[in-house]
């Protein structure tokens, strides 16, 4: 119960992904949206979109490299 | 007052053990996704590998170390074989049709469309490193195997190359002086000149960190993940929950493989859009 550092992990981790799904969720929207109005554009659009969605969840693993070290102390 | 201290020692007690009774699951997972000194072949028995130092740095052999050893030959002997296929004539015969999907992917979908003019020099370097990672990924997915790309020493190395190509690819092209000057975007009034330029070289190293970090923590946190929901049958300690937990870990071991094919494309995509920012400095 006393143990601070993995209650600050946990709560850490959840709060970084709430970030990073409410991310790829607009950027999901848009591309979607996008698509509809322009079929013939697809292809490039879920190219960025890929590249877009890796880059989102890079910026959440970096949090979550931070809650593993936090969670081995 | 020794009444209170003996309860709160005895309850300190207790929540130690219990810490160390639940920590047991996070001990195993962490075990078993770090390096360790053994290969583990677990029911059948390990082998223990060699420790080697030298001048006080351990450079001794460890699982990632085999595994990176078996992926580097087996980058050898099939690349080997598609250029060698190619010696007789440009039509793929065999396996080299499959190995050109992937090698024409990387030069018309990566590098051309990032690099633009000059893209045939870094085309060596970003098949490279997309084939590697994308071994080391799969490899990782085989029972009783070892993912090396999830060792930060690993990706490190990685991005350091990828450092280095970015600086020479540009300095080379835009000469020494004209690199750094080009850093800096048009149009920046004078007095931001010096924040500008901490920025941008700041900017230089933090690019390939995160090119380290991103490949590192993706793939840890997925073997983590279908590790941790290993774990949850041995947590409630009863037979019933694993076709749950089996059937979730082999949902994420799906999820795996698509992570292991996008995160070769996103760190050589990364990797050649910088080289691209560098070579051609023209915003």
């Amino acid at each position: 119960m006393l143990d601070l550092a993995s209650l600050a992990a946990g709560l850490g981790a959840g709060l970084t992904i709430i970030g990073g799904a409410l991310g790829i969720g607009k950027l999901a929207t848009a591309a979607m949206e996008a698509s509809g109005r322009q079929p013939e554009a697809a292809g490039a659009i879920r190219t960025s979109m890929i590249i877009a969605a890796a880059l989102i969840e890079g910026i959440s693993l970096f949090a979550l490299v931070i809650c593993f070290i936090l969670a081995g102390k | 007052m020794s009444q209170i201290d003996s309860v709160s020692t005895s309850q300190i007690a207790d929540s130690v053990a219990a810490r160390s009774n639940s920590d047991a699951s996070s001990d195993w997972i962490m075990h078993h996704v770090m390096d360790g000194n053994y290969l583990d072949f677990s029911p059948f028995g390990k082998i223990y590998l060699p420790h080697i130092e030298l001048f006080g740095i351990d450079i001794s052999i460890t699982r990632h170390v085999v595994i990176m050893w078996l992926g580097a030959v087996l980058l050898g002997l099939v690349f080997f074989n598609v250029a060698k296929s190619y010696k007789k004539s440009l039509v793929p015969k065999g396996s080299a049709n499959f190995w050109e999907v992937l090698i024409i992917f990387v030069r018309d979908e990566i590098a051309k469309p990032t690099i633009g003019k000059g893209y045939e020099g870094f085309l060596p370097y970003l098949l490279t490193a997309f084939f590697f990672i994308l071994f080391g990924n799969f490899l990782g997915l085989i029972p009783f195997s070892a993912t090396f790309t999830s060792n930060i020493a690993v990706t490190s190395v990685l991005a350091i190359f990828s450092f280095m190509v970015i600086q020479i690819g540009g300095i080379k092209n835009n000469g020494v002086f004209g690199y750094f000057k080009g850093l800096i975007p048009h149009g920046v009034p004078i007095f931001l000149l010096p924040i500008m330029l901490i920025v941008e070289i700041l900017g230089l190293f933090t690019k390939p960190f995160a090119l380290a970090i991103r490949l590192f923590a993706n793939l840890t946190a997925g073997h983590i993940v279908i590790y941790a929901l290993i774990s949850l049958i041995f947590v409630m300690q009863s037979y019933l929950i694993s076709p749950v937990s089996i059937g979730m870990a082999l949902f994420i071991y799906s999820l795996e493989v698509l992570v292991a094919l996008l995160q070769a494309y996103i760190f050589t995509m990364l990797s050649s859009l910088f080289i691209g920012m560098a070579v051609h400095q023209d915003h």
